[in-house]
């Protein structure tokens, strides 16, 4: 059992008592197991009243040369029955017929409701049906029909996966092996996956209103911020583009002057390359795998915050240097003494 | 006295009708056709749990939120909003930049003339432009400081590994997009920071040359690289970073929306 925070137990508790018109404390004594639960009056159907059937194994009855026409009559009154196309419920009876190891006419004519159900107890080898037209009267009905007043029952029998569509699951005669008919196979699940509950409760609101309004006054000051930004500032536009006119200094954009700052210190192969590819993507992309330790508690990963913060130290680091230290021939230059050369930086800040 | 009364009895009269002038217009066809069931917007809103859901799950935004969130999660001093700010930058970009389109050519003979122009000569082009390119420096630096949010949380921890990949993956083409775009005024500026920016390219061990060739249609900064540039700029880049948002932000609410509580 993970344990549920007091705030939420509280909560719900209040709104069982609520719905049940019994006092918060009974409810809370019974959550703690304190006392008999409430009342879940009606009981529930217990999922085990119904034990999966053994389906007798079918024995092909010998043999039914059904010829052509039967089916096709059978198939078009079992269609009309069901209320469905004939190409699918062909597939159906088709699909039946070979789970269960009966001729397809038995199926169908079981489907037209000509005959007691194929699943039904295994005929004796010797009360043959005549060849042919399958009649419903000297069809094998070895238990006597009652009116079922439940549907069939879940399970299907022993090994065999109960692919069944039957058309009139309504009126499924009773004594019928169970699992064999009147019921369609959605899919099959393992209990176990749909019931292993991992989530954690958790304490949630509503996104509207209260994410919503968050969001929206942050898309608000944001819009404020850069259009104020953008009536004081003008961005930079200098002279035309011309290729045999080199500025001096030349500097990359500012996002990658911390990179152009460590490249005047190494060896180009070095920092242009392996920095910032190497290091740069594919080390930050293995971050999650490399840091194993599962805690994300500020006090439990100071060495990752330490390793980080340096990073973030030094990229602003280089950066600032970069952008306001470096001057002619990318010299070190004081932006006091000798002015700002970073063009994006011009009308921000002036020391005159 | 009487007409004082009657001046109250007009307004009472005004207000009343404008009442059911909005009522009608909120019942009418037309706004029922456009929003769905448990809009604010529509006639008789109240605000109940349940039309709080309905808010979220009958609109457009349920592709970006789900219905409830951890109350954490909503405290601005956990996000900070930085990747949500990220993303409405990345909205602005896109409104300011198909602006700029309007008035803009990448050809050697156009490019700096037209942004000399937008300044002079078009409504607003100014403060659209200078909108545009601030709008691309803080998304680079909202971006990070996002990153360096999702560090310190430890938010990129199982099951979360996977969207840090697809994060470090938008970063680096929040700074290609930035990139490409610094290159088409076309001055003096773009011209040499481009020409320094893909000489530390050039550095590649073995392919390098070619990797440079490959970003600048030739050895050098030309018009080529212009066009280049600007078809990425426009159209390609942005059309990759859409599709890995897309998947960033699946990813975040399926693997248990947002982290925490630390
Ligand atoms: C274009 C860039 C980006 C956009 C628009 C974006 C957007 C978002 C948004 C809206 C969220 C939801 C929570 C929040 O607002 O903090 C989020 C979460 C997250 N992002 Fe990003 N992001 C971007 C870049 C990055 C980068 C560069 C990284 C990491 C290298 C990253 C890793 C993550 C992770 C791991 C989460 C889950 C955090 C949590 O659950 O607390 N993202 N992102």
């Amino acid at each position: 059992m993970t344990e549920i925070p007091e705030s939420l137990l509280r909560r719900s508790a209040e709104a069982k008592a609520k719905a049940l018109g019994i006092p918060v404390e009974q409810v809370l004594a019974e959550m703690k197991g304190e006392a008999p639960p409430t009342p879940p009056a009606a009981s529930e159907p217990s999922e085990q009243t119904a034990p999966p059937a053994e389906p007798s194994p079918q024995e092909p009855s010998s043999d039914p040369a059904a010829s052509s026409g039967d089916v096709d009559a059978l198939l078009a009154k079992a269609a009309q029955v069901a209320g469905m196309p004939e190409a699918l419920l062909r597939r159906s009876a088709e699909a039946k017929a070979k789970a269960l190891g009966v001729p397809l006419v038995n199926v169908l004519a079981e489907m037209a409701g000509e005959a007691p159900p194929v699943g039904a107890e295994a005929p004796p080898p010797a009360a043959e049906p005549p060849a042919g037209a399958p009649q419903p009267a000297e069809a094998p009905a070895a238990v006597a029909v009652e009116e079922p007043t439940v549907p069939a029952p879940t399970g299907n029998g022993g090994g065999k996966v109960a692919a069944v569509v039957s058309p009139r699951p309504s009126v499924p005669p009773a004594g019928v092996p169970e699992g064999v008919r009147t019921q369609r196979l959605l899919t099959v699940v393992k209990a176990k996956a749909i019931q292993q509950v991992k989530a954690e409760p958790h304490d949630k609101v509503n996104t509207w209103p209260h994410l919503m309004l968050v969001e929206f006054v942050a898309l608000l000051a944001m819009t404020g911020l850069l259009i104020l930004m953008s009536v004081a500032l003008q961005a930079p536009l200098l002279e035309a583009a011309n290729p045999n006119l080199t500025p001096n200094p030349s500097k990359a954009p500012w996002y990658f002057l911390g990179l152009q700052e460590l490249l005047s210190y190494f060896d180009p192969q070095i920092a242009g390359v392996t920095v910032p590819t190497i290091i740069g993507l594919v080390g930050f992309m293995m971050i999650p795998y490399v840091d194993r330790n599962p805690s994300t508690k500020p006090s439990d990963r100071k060495l990752a915050i330490m390793l980080y913060t340096i990073f973030l130290a030094g990229s602003a680091t280089l950066t600032i240097l970069g952008v306001l230290f470096r001057g002619k021939g990318f010299n070190f230059s004081y932006p006091w003494k000798d002015g700002i050369f970073f063009d994006d930086l011009k009308d921000w800040v002036s020391f005159e | 006295m009487a007409n004082g009364n009657g001046k109250t009895g007009l307004l009472e009269r005004v207000r009343e009708r404008t009442a059911e002038a909005v009522d009608r217009l909120r019942g009418s066809q037309f706004m029922e056709s456009v929003f769905r069931p448990g809009s604010p917007f529509k006639k008789g809103y109240a605000d109940s749990p349940r039309n709080r859901s309905y808010v979220i799950m009958n609109n457009v935004l349920y592709h970006l939120h789900p219905v409830k969130v951890k109350r954490h999660g909503v405290k601005l001093s956990y996000t900070l909003c930085l990747g949500g700010l990220s993303f409405f930058l990345f909205i602005l970009l896109t409104i300011t930049g198909i602006f700029l389109m309007f008035y803009y050519a990448p050809t050697a003979e156009r490019a700096y003339v037209d942004i000399q122009a937008l300044s002079t000569n078009v409504a607003f082009g100014s403060l659209v432009r200078n909108m545009h390119r601030w709008g691309a420096h803080l998304m680079v630096l909202t971006v990070f400081l996002h990153m360096s949010r999702v560090f310190y949380h430890g938010a990129y921890k199982p099951p979360r590994e996977f969207n840090w990949v697809v994060g470090v993956v938008l970063l680096l083409l929040t700074l290609l997009l930035s990139f490409t775009g610094y290159l088409l005024p076309w001055d003096q500026l773009a011209l040499w920071a481009v020409t320094v920016g893909t000489n530390m390219a050039g550095f590649v061990p073995v392919f390098g040359d070619q990797v440079k060739f490959a970003l600048l249609a030739g050895v050098e900064v030309t018009a080529g690289t212009l066009l280049r540039w600007y078809v990425l700029h426009v159209l390609f880049l942005p059309f990759i970073i859409v599709i890995f948002m897309a998947v960033h932000f699946w990813r975040v609410r399926k693997d248990g929306g947002i982290s925490g509580p630390l």
